[in-house]
């Protein structure tokens, strides 16, 4: 096959950027599109050019570094990651134009790599349990119903790749964090912290800059690992009511 | 009390007042609709004017309107400055964006809103403006069914009523199920009942609103 990439290029977050064309030919059609990357970054250090950079890790399709909005689509026209897109998808001798996640709170590193640090911080306020060390305690002794317990583990699903922020038209991170939300708040070991996490996880969301959700659905259409909106909802449900019912802490003790 | 402002403006706060105050305008529409759906009786405007005058004197109704109007501007500014917060949230736009995924309305509900706020400027121009402020200086109703009639013999009135109902449909068809949605009402059970409902409401209070310009037009009451 052959292929012309229209490629953003970037030195850094502070200048500005802007589209480079590449040929690239005899790409086999079985090639991952990372691949297709690897094989074109060998030829331009050949040629003695500043070779494209872009994230990866796994190629497997679950660290979720591998963020390439392709021809309009956050991970390109299938619902899957980069590394999990085979350039048979593509026809021979078509244009592909590639540009990095576009998001205020996804500033560009380098050409298509971006930081997506935003993502941890919301992780670290609130996205996890509490768990006292001690023996490990038996694996049946809370029960948890099959479906609750699938319900979270699809939650569980999402691996922070930052395409529900992409494919969103106000750069919203609902989805990522209704996920994060949900996986706990559905499970008993999440319940001590659940209004807590929903609190701090929603306002670190809101202090990084991402838009906020109108329910377009362009995320759970393009999210990689099929995560659901209904996520959303449940995330608006718990910040209310954590937000009305919480205690508020007092220095020097409330009531 | 600081936890109340916190969560009214925190970002899921003011998509939860832009749902409350749509919802309650909803309401509002339906009301409207269904006295406007009384010239239909082709009573020369009797069961109409009734429920007007009622509507334009009962105290409790008087009272309402004080919210009424707070709910549009509430809907309006905040709407509008989530528009804005939600612009700034990708300062760099993407050069591919044909393959859409996900409905145009859907995103277009600020472009819509606008429309509908240019539509409501001159819809109540034409008859809420006037009519209060008669009532307040000179202490009377104007004869709202006959200003109708002459409001609607313009073409041009009738070609931007209706398209203030389009926009209507669109806006309703997005917005209901999306109020919904925001307000965390999202369940299997009720999904298919919400959609339903929001769609044949959007369908058919605009599609009444907007046979009234049309057939007072046409001639087909008088
Ligand atoms: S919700 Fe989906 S699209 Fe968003 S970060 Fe998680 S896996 Fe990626
Ligand atoms: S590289 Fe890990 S998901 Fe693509």
């Amino acid at each position: 096959m052959n292929i012309t990439l229209k490629v953003w290029r970037q030195k850094n977050k502070d200048t500005k950027g802007g589209f480079k064309t590449y040929q690239a030919d005899h790409v086999s059609s079985d090639m991952s599109f990372l691949e297709m990357l690897d094989v074109l970054n060998t030829s331009l250090i050949k040629k003695g050019e500043e070779p494209i950079h872009f994230d990866h890790d796994c190629r497997e399709g679950i660290c979720g570094m591998c963020s390439l909005y392709i021809n309009g689509h956050p991970h390109g026209p299938l619902q899957t990651t980069t590394c999990q897109l085979h350039m048979r998808t593509f026809k021979d001798g078509e244009t592909i134009t590639v540009e990095p996640w576009r998001a205020k709170a996804f500033p560009i590193i380098k050409d298509l790599v971006v930081d997506r640090s935003a993502f941890d911080r919301i992780q670290q306020a609130g996205g996890y349990v509490s768990v006292n060390t001690g023996g490990v305690p038996d694996a049946n002794e809370i029960p948890i119903p099959k479906k609750i317990a699938d319900e979270a583990f699809d939650a569980a699903a999402c691996i922070g790749c930052g395409a529900c922020v992409a494919a969103c038209k106000n750069a919203s991170a609902m989805l990522f964090v209704s996920a994060k939300v949900s996986q706990l708040a559905l499970l008993p070991q999440g319940q001590a912290e659940k209004k807590e996490r929903a609190e701090k996880m929603v306002a670190q969301m809101d202090s990084e800059g991402f838009g906020s959700c109108t329910n377009t659905r362009a995320c759970e259409a393009e999210c990689p690992k099929g995560i659901s909106v209904t996520n959303i909802a449940r995330m608006n449900r718990e910040y209310f009511s954590a937000m009305m019912t919480s205690y508020e802490v007092v220095v020097g003790g409330g009531e | 009390m600081k936890w109340i402002i916190d969560l009214f403006s925190s970002s899921l706060g003011r998509k939860l007042i832009m749902a409350l105050t749509g919802l309650f305008l909803i309401s509002f529409l339906i009301i409207h609709c269904t006295i406007n759906a009384m010239i239909f009786f082709n009573d020369g405007g009797e069961t109409f004017s009734y429920w007007g005058h009622f509507m334009g004197t009962n105290p409790v109704i008087r009272t309402l309107e004080i919210g009424l109007v707070a709910g549009f501007l509430i809907h309006i500014i905040q709407g509008l400055s989530l528009w804005r917060a939600n612009h700034a949230a990708r300062p760099v736009k993407y050069s591919v964006t044909k393959a859409p995924n996900s409905t145009w309305y859907s995103r277009s509900m600020g472009l819509l809103g606008t429309l509908l706020l240019l539509f409501l400027i001159m819809h109540t121009s034409h008859f809420w403006i006037p009519n209060r402020t008669n009532q307040f200086t000179h202490g009377e109703e104007l004869p709202l069914y006959k200003m109708m009639f002459d409001v609607f013999s313009n073409p041009w009135i009738v070609f931007f009523y209706v398209i203030g109902c389009v926009s209507l449909f669109w806006h309703l068809l997005h917005g209901f199920a999306s109020a919904f949605q925001s307000l965390g009402l999202n369940h299997l059970k009720y999904n298919g009942v919400i959609s339903f409902v929001g769609t044949a409401f959007s369908i058919i209070v605009p599609f009444v609103f907007a046979l009234m310009p049309i057939a007072v037009y046409f001639k087909w009451i008088n």
